[in-house]
């Protein structure tokens, strides 16, 4: 049955600190939740979300976490209550997807203004309409604007470290801001993958006992969330959010350095792949990257020298790393899993604004949409829009405008659907 | 009632828990409900709110409470309630928070919020059970943004959205809500009607209220000076024009069972208190509206033949 992870596995035998598991993304971010002992769940069903709250609800109903689950009536009600549990003083998780990131979207600002730091796992499911259930990054992006960290995750181990590492770095005075960790919709909240599941005392040592900055207290009167009527008043409040969140990246960096001491994985805001050699680089984000890898050691096998870069921390923008990792490259392909209609990717202009300024700046940045909805990105896609690039580069031309991946056997699957549809 | 420490006016507690110096207008009924039921409430309180007038209480770096504060949003106040309740209780039992901390949890919304965009928020909060004191300041309208008609609107009152024209003569056509029922049908263990013409009546629920663990709710008739079209010294009598007129019945609700806790011995004619409004002028002038007033006239007999009988 879904959720029920047997607690005496096997231990590691190298180290005395971790158990290996296989757990879906599901799984791995309830368990992380648990080990960061979350003591308020406020939930609400969805797909594909749902199997989080189910597992956590039974740890709790089962007294084997000592929390106070709730189901609430709706995703805006959810973030309301967990914005104000936060806020006073508990340390709070919670999970949606999609419609109801969407349905809950007025609080996560509210959420972020109320410096209440908590965690959110967005399951990733592209939004309506057309109503689907596969994962694509317009839920998550959405919230681009909005305080919230965002941490990324491409793997079931990264989910569950990013659960904790996001309460690290979002519960820190420096920050004391709410975070996103993205998990994308069955791709990796239903996919298997060997975990390491750290020790309770360890995780206990990374990550202290959140303590709340004026909670609500019956000795401390506190006024929150009150109107700010005065403009410089706004500006400075909102500015101070952007600085906290700039502060973040360095704290998460130390974050890393201690978690990486304790847990022996090292992570940076991004992650290089085939890059030191590389002339084209293909920037990705989430579980979909790990496909961009395998089409990278393709071309890789082909002598084409390709290489990935994968956004980990995608609020704050880890703008120096990226910097780092694309400066005389000779081509970058941006691909956006996500699309603003009526411009393209979302992601595209935030890498080419952090080149622009640099005389090493890449000739040619190729933005891509594809997997919109879930649909795959095969090899020979990869492979189209690394050609593109480069011949751009070689003609001494920009993109007129996003390419978009999608195969002629797409094409044919869809016109015979259209077909059907139209009664034809 | 057998018990209680509030017979006469003289039995209002002295200690004061809203302080002078809000910008809410003068004559405001929902600024004199909160003073007033706030010091039968006594100390330790959060007060959570919804958008409406009642959030310009509290703007940086004011405030006029000695007694917490949350603004929410404007359709979430009673989850926000559910947060801080669900943290308070898991620290005390987790031993992080001494009990002394403790704080009760009240909402405080307008009619809108409570009747239309926060409904959801407080049928789930309710039929969860949370142990919260709801208190609705009704003055009948959005009186935040202008006074446009919410569905606590009484049928005949004009507001910025029924405005009375020769198409729609009676200004709003649409019943008001009975949130006491909709509330009522949730079983909470207490939901009662205040107003800020029967003092001890209200101290009294507030009092009886304090015993229940679970949802308490009130709904209060708040009249208001600029949006009802009277001044600023007429809002207590209007409060008290509509309960002796029969229109805002004085009741309670314990676990369902409805008592009603101030009978007028001889209802005033409903007239009485439409005209002395200018939302309710259409109805007078130029000509009288003789069938919406005894229409509302009607309603106000119906809902008290069954009382009484």
């Amino acid at each position: 049955m879904h959720g029920r992870v047997s607690e005496k596995s096997d231990k590691n035998g190298e180290g005395d600190h971790m158990v290996l598991k296989m757990l879906t993304g599901s799984q791995a971010v309830a368990w992380a939740a648990r080990l960061a002992r979350a003591e308020y769940i406020p939930a609400y069903p969805i797909t594909p979300q749902t199997e989080i709250i189910e597992i956590l609800s039974e740890w709790v109903r089962k007294g084997e976490m000592e929390a106070i689950f709730v189901q609430m009536e709706s995703e805006h009600s959810l973030l309301t209550a967990a914005g104000t549990a936060a806020a006073t003083g508990a340390r709070v998780f919670t999970a949606t997807s999609s419609q109801g990131l969407l349905y809950g979207f007025e609080m996560l600002y509210s959420i972020a203004g109320w410096r209440a730091p908590l965690v959110l796992v967005n399951v990733a499911r592209a939004l309506a309409a057309p109503i689907t259930l596969e994962p694509d990054h317009n839920d998550v992006l959405a919230a681009r604007d909005s305080g919230f960290l965002q941490f990324h995750a491409e793997s079931v181990q990264e989910a569950l470290d990013f659960v904790l590492l996001a309460y690290r770095v979002a519960e820190d005075n420096r920050v004391l801001l709410p975070a996103i960790v993205n998990i994308d919709g069955f791709h990796l909240s239903f996919t298997r993958e060997r975990v390491d599941l750290p020790e309770q005392s360890t995780v206990d040592e990374f990550l202290p006992e959140y303590k709340p900055v004026n909670p609500i207290r019956a000795s401390e009167p506190v006024a929150k969330g009150i109107p700010v009527l005065i403009p410089p008043l706004y500006s400075f409040f909102k500015y101070q959010m952007h600085m906290a969140s700039r502060n973040a990246l360095n704290v998460f960096r130390e974050a890393a350095k201690d978690f990486e001491k304790m847990f022996s994985r090292s992570y940076a805001t991004v992650e290089e792949y085939m890059l030191d050699d590389a002339d084209t680089v293909i920037v990705m984000s989430n579980s979909f990257a790990a496909v961009g890898k395998q089409a990278v050691n393709a071309m890789r096998e082909e002598g084409r020298k390709v290489g990935l870069l994968r956004i980990r921390l995608f609020r704050p923008f880890p703008t120096d790393d990226i910097v780092k990792s694309l400066r005389g490259k000779k081509c970058v392909v941006v691909v956006d899993q996500n699309i603003s209609i009526g411009k393209g990717g979302i992601i595209c202009p935030e890498i080419a604004e952090a080149l622009y300024h640099l005389e090493d700046r890449p000739k040619v940045i190729l933005p891509v949409i594809a997997g919109l909805g879930g649909k795959s990105i095969s090899l020979e896609e990869f492979r189209h829009a690394v050609r593109v690039a480069e011949r751009l580069a070689s003609l001494k031309a920009g993109p007129d405008g996003p390419l978009l991946l999608f195969r002629e056997d797409e094409a044919m699957l869809v016109d015979s659907l259209l077909k059907i549809a139209s009664g034809g | 009632m057998s018990i209680t420490k509030y017979r006469t006016l003289k039995d209002v507690p002295k200690e004061e828990f809203l302080v002078a110096g809000t910008p809410l207008c003068a004559g405001c009924g929902a600024l004199l409900v909160i003073r007033l039921f706030h010091k039968a409430l006594g100390g330790n309180v959060v007060w959570v709110n919804a958008a409406g007038c009642v959030t310009l209480m509290a703007t940086f770096p004011y405030t006029p409470l000695r007694s917490s504060w949350f603004y929410t949003a404007m359709s979430s106040a009673p989850a926000g309630a559910q947060g801080i309740r669900d943290a308070l209780d898991i620290l005390i039992k987790k031993g992080k928070l001494d009990p002394a901390e403790n704080l009760k949890v009240v909402v405080i919304t307008g009619d809108g919020a409570a009747s239309d965009i926060g409904l959801q928020s407080a049928s789930g909060a309710i039929h969860r059970g949370l142990d919260f004191f709801y208190l609705c300041v009704d003055n009948e309208a959005y009186g935040n943004t202008g006074f446009q008609a919410s569905s606590l609107s009484p049928i005949g009152s004009g507001t910025a959205t029924t405005k009375p024209t020769h198409l729609y003569p009676a200004g709003n056509v649409l019943p008001k809500k009975d949130l006491f029922e909709i509330w009522r049908s949730h079983r909470p263990p207490y939901v009662a009607t205040i107003s800020p013409s029967h003092v001890v009546d209200m101290l009294r629920k507030v009092e009886k209220a304090l015993s229940f663990k679970g949802p308490k709710l009130f709904l209060a008739l708040c009249p208001c000076p600029t949006g009802w079209g009277i001044e600023p010294s007429e809002s207590v009598q209007l409060a008290r024009l509509a309960v002796e007129t029969g229109i805002w019945p004085l009741k309670e609700a314990v676990y369902g069972e409805v008592t009603h806790t101030h009978i007028p011995s001889k209802r005033r004619p409903v007239e009485d208190y439409l005209k002395v409004q200018r939302r309710f002028a259409h109805l007078f002038k130029p000509i009288k509206n003789e069938a919406v007033i005894a229409e509302i006239q009607k309603q106000v007999d119906e809902y008290w033949s069954k009382v009484e009988r």
